[in-house]
């Protein structure tokens, strides 16, 4: 059985790796998916608390962040759809007013 | 059950009346509204009649609610404590009742004839009969709050008149004087209306009577019947010009002339005299305040007259008689003599009236112009107006047996029974009253016509908006100004006889008890002595008079040259406006000018919201960089953020 520390440094890179994309990325996408990374990344701590610990808790509150991962996928999609629409581009840093 | 007499008709009509000329008088014709004004108050002064013909068939005092419904006519309902629209007669209620429709009425008709040419004519319908409703609402209220809301809106009324040419400045400053200086003296009416609340639980006449006849007269010393009574004589004192607060009335003849006959010469200013007779079983009890309304009323009486003497604006001069006669009617009430004062009250109503209208029909005469000086010699020209106003004037002199001489002498007769001291100064009023009326009238009527001929296209004084109909003498004024004229010197002739044999005070005497047994005191002997010495003064005077301004005319100037000083301070009323302004008016605009309005509204209030605002502007202008748009900025502040509140937990942990 792989010990608990090893999940938590794979899920400490992984959450990292998220902030740096979405500290540093221009493009929106990227930086969606930055997002993503993190939440995945304090999934797999959850679960691998709740594996080690377990308790049940963990694994529910994994699934309650994939629903909410879910529909931040689909209404941010949506969203980048519109913004590429109506601006043509997919950099955030040209895309700072909300008034077109 | 006694009979219904509607009273409520009687100030409702003219309500009525007002209403429709205020609404619809703008596009009407004068003929239009010459006619609702004279109908309505003609038909309260026809409905008064009948209550006075149908006198016999109510038991007074009689009491009726407003449209004869007592539950339509609550007002106010807060546990024990009642008001109601509702109506009073009494025999004094009847009596003011009827003087005021009928001096009101013929007033009304006067002004038809005075105000015609006025652009404003409907307006000034609607304001004089608005202040026969208030006055009637006033003189027939059933309670103190009834009677307060009258005696504020014929407050209202004088001041709309007053400053009726509002566009001249002396008019409006002359109404707001009026209006400000009244509000004084119903600060202290109002507080004695809460003293009465509070220990009587009522303001209703009857209840609060039945309440006070109990109590034990305050002889002793000062205690809440005095105070009551003290604070009505302010209240009383605002509205019928007594020192101090009697500085408004001379300023309030910038209104129209039938204004100041009717609101500030018969009716309104007669209000106080009403309301304190009203109020006699309060102030029966408490003979200080009676005292104070006797030396108020005396101290008025000379001085409003001594002013009177050196007047040359003939309606001034009128203005301080007013004064003077209400001082009368005061030191009648306040020597227990109420229906004296009111007797008074009914007689100079008719002469006081009288003077006025005829002085402008004067002034009708010499196209606007109000200074004697410039008059003159009138007597030929204007025929009828002579004769009435000199009616008039022997009348309000004390001469028999004009209806001033029966009043007065009543007055100073109960007077002398309360205190000699009052009947001297009394006796030297009526003096003085007989001499400045006698000077208004041969400065007025005899002489040469001093004044400059009135030329074709209005004149120099056209103020007072009636065009003249172009022709240059002094001209008689029309009939409908000349009726009221001779009705009321035909009252002035006769007034008097109601109080021979005392009828008038037997009239009077179930509301106010009588006072014969007083009287039984003293002789007859005494009562015709000073009969006699009021007579002779009286006739002292205008004999003085005839002496200085038509026998030898420049005398007045080397009188008034030898008294030096003493002349300048009368010539000036004592200079009471001008310490008036020093003392109260100037100090209150400074304080409000430099505390409340530089002070505390500039300095705390604007200082306080602006500063909110100008802070919050401040620090959103810093703020708003923050918020620039850029997502990854954004994104860099939720990073730095979360790392601060890791690094802090962190750092509690260690610590821990």
């Amino acid at each position: 059985m792989v010990p608990l520390p090893y999940y938590l440094v794979l899920s400490g890179i992984l959450f990292a790796c998220g902030v740096a994309g979405f500290l540093i990325k221009r493009n929106i996408i990227t930086i969606f998916m930055s997002i993503e990374l993190m939440l995945n990344g304090v999934n797999l701590s959850f679960v691998a608390f709740a594996a080690h610990w377990h308790v049940l808790a963990g694994q529910i509150f994994v699934f309650f962040v994939m629903v909410v991962a879910a529909a931040e996928a689909a209404v941010g999609l949506a969203i980048i759809i519109a913004v590429y629409r109506t601006r043509e581009t997919l950099n955030v840093d040209q895309v700072n007013l909300l008034k077109l | 059950m006694t009979e219904t007499l509607n009273l409520w008709l009687i100030p409702v009509l003219p309500l009525a009346g007002a209403a429709i000329n205020g609404f619809l008088g703008k596009k009407s014709s004068r003929t239009a509204v010459s006619t609702i004004g004279l109908f309505f108050s003609g038909t309260a002064f026809v409905w008064a009649l009948t209550v006075a013909w149908r006198l016999s068939s109510v038991t007074l005092p009689h009491q009726e609610f407003f449209l004869n419904n007592e539950h339509l006519s609550h007002w106010i309902r807060s546990g024990s404590f009642t008001v109601n629209f509702a109506f009073y007669l009494d025999q004094l209620s009847l009596v003011m009742l009827l003087v005021v429709t009928g001096v009101g009425f013929l007033i009304h008709i006067y002004s038809v004839g005075y105000m015609w040419d006025d652009p404003s004519y409907y307006r000034f319908f609607t304001y004089l009969n608005l202040f026969m409703f208030f006055m009637l609402t006033l003189v027939l209220a059933n309670n103190y709050l009834l009677m307060f809301i009258g005696w504020e809106g014929v407050g209202l009324a004088s001041y709309l008149l007053i400053g009726f040419w509002f566009t001249k400045d002396s008019a409006a400053s002359a109404g707001k004087k009026a209006f400000i200086v009244n509000r004084i003296g119903d600060f202290g009416f109002l507080i004695g209306l809460f003293l009465i609340i509070q220990h009587f639980g009522s303001l209703n006449f009857a209840e609060v009577f039945t309440k006070v006849r109990p109590l034990a007269s305050e002889t002793a010393g000062a205690g809440l019947l005095t105070a009551i009574g003290i604070l009505l004589m302010v209240g009383a004192c605002g509205k019928s010009a007594q020192i101090p607060l009697y500085v408004w009335l001379p300023d309030a003849m910038e209104g129209p002339t039938p204004v100041s006959a009717l609101i500030h010469a018969a009716t309104m200013v007669t209000a106080g005299v009403y309301m304190v007779a009203r109020s006699h079983v309060i102030f029966e009890r408490a003979p200080i305040a009676l005292t104070v309304v006797a030396v108020i009323g005396t101290l008025t009486a000379i001085f409003a007259a001594t002013i009177g003497i050196t007047q040359t604006d003939i309606k001034k001069v009128l203005a301080y008689s007013t004064v003077s006669q209400l001082g009368y009617m005061f030191m009648a009430c306040g020597a227990g003599a109420f229906s004296a004062g009111i007797f008074h009250l009914m007689t100079h109503a008719f002469f006081k009236g009288l003077l006025f209208l005829a002085a402008g029909s004067v002034i009708h005469a010499v196209g606007g112009e109000q200074d004697m000086r410039k008059m003159g010699g009138l007597r030929t020209y204007i025929p009828w107006t002579f004769l009435t106003m000199g009616i008039a004037t022997v009348a309000i002199a004390g001469i028999p047996p004009l209806a001033g001489f029966w009043s007065k002498d009543e007055i100073l007769w109960k007077a002398y029974q309360a205190s000699p001291v009052y009947w001297v100064i009394g006796v030297i009023t009526a003096f003085i009253t007989s001499f400045y009326m006698f000077r208004l009238l041969f400065m007025t009527f005899w002489g040469d016509y001093r004044g400059v001929q009135v030329d074709t296209h209005g004149h120099a004084h056209s103020a007072h908006g009636h065009d003249d109909h172009g022709h240059g003498d002094p001209h008689e004024s029309p009939w409908v100004m000349l009726a009221p004229l001779v009705v009321l010197a035909i009252l002035s002739v006769i007034g008097g006889f109601v109080g021979y044999g005392n009828h008038f005070e037997h009239f009077l005497a179930p509301v106010f008890g009588s006072t014969e047994a007083a009287a039984e005191g003293a002789s007859h002997g005494t009562e015709y002595a000073l009969m006699l010495v009021s007579v002779v003064v009286a006739l002292l005077g205008a004999a003085l008079a005839w002496t200085l301004y038509v026998s030898k005319p420049q005398l007045p100037e080397k009188i008034a040259a030898s008294l030096g000083a003493f002349y300048d301070a009368v010539l000036n009323k004592y200079y009471v406006d001008e310490i008036y302004a020093k003392v109260f008016v100037k100090p209150l605009v400074d304080g409000s000018t430099s505390i409340l309005w530089q002070g505390i509204d500039r300095k705390v209030i604007d200082d306080t919201v602006n500063n909110a605002a100008d802070g919050a502007q401040h620090v959103s202008d810093e703020v708003r960089h923050m918020q620039s748009g850029n997502l990854r900025s954004y994104a860099g502040w939720i990073a730095s953020g979360a790392a601060l509140v890791i690094a802090y937990m962190i750092w509690r942990g260690v610590a821990r």
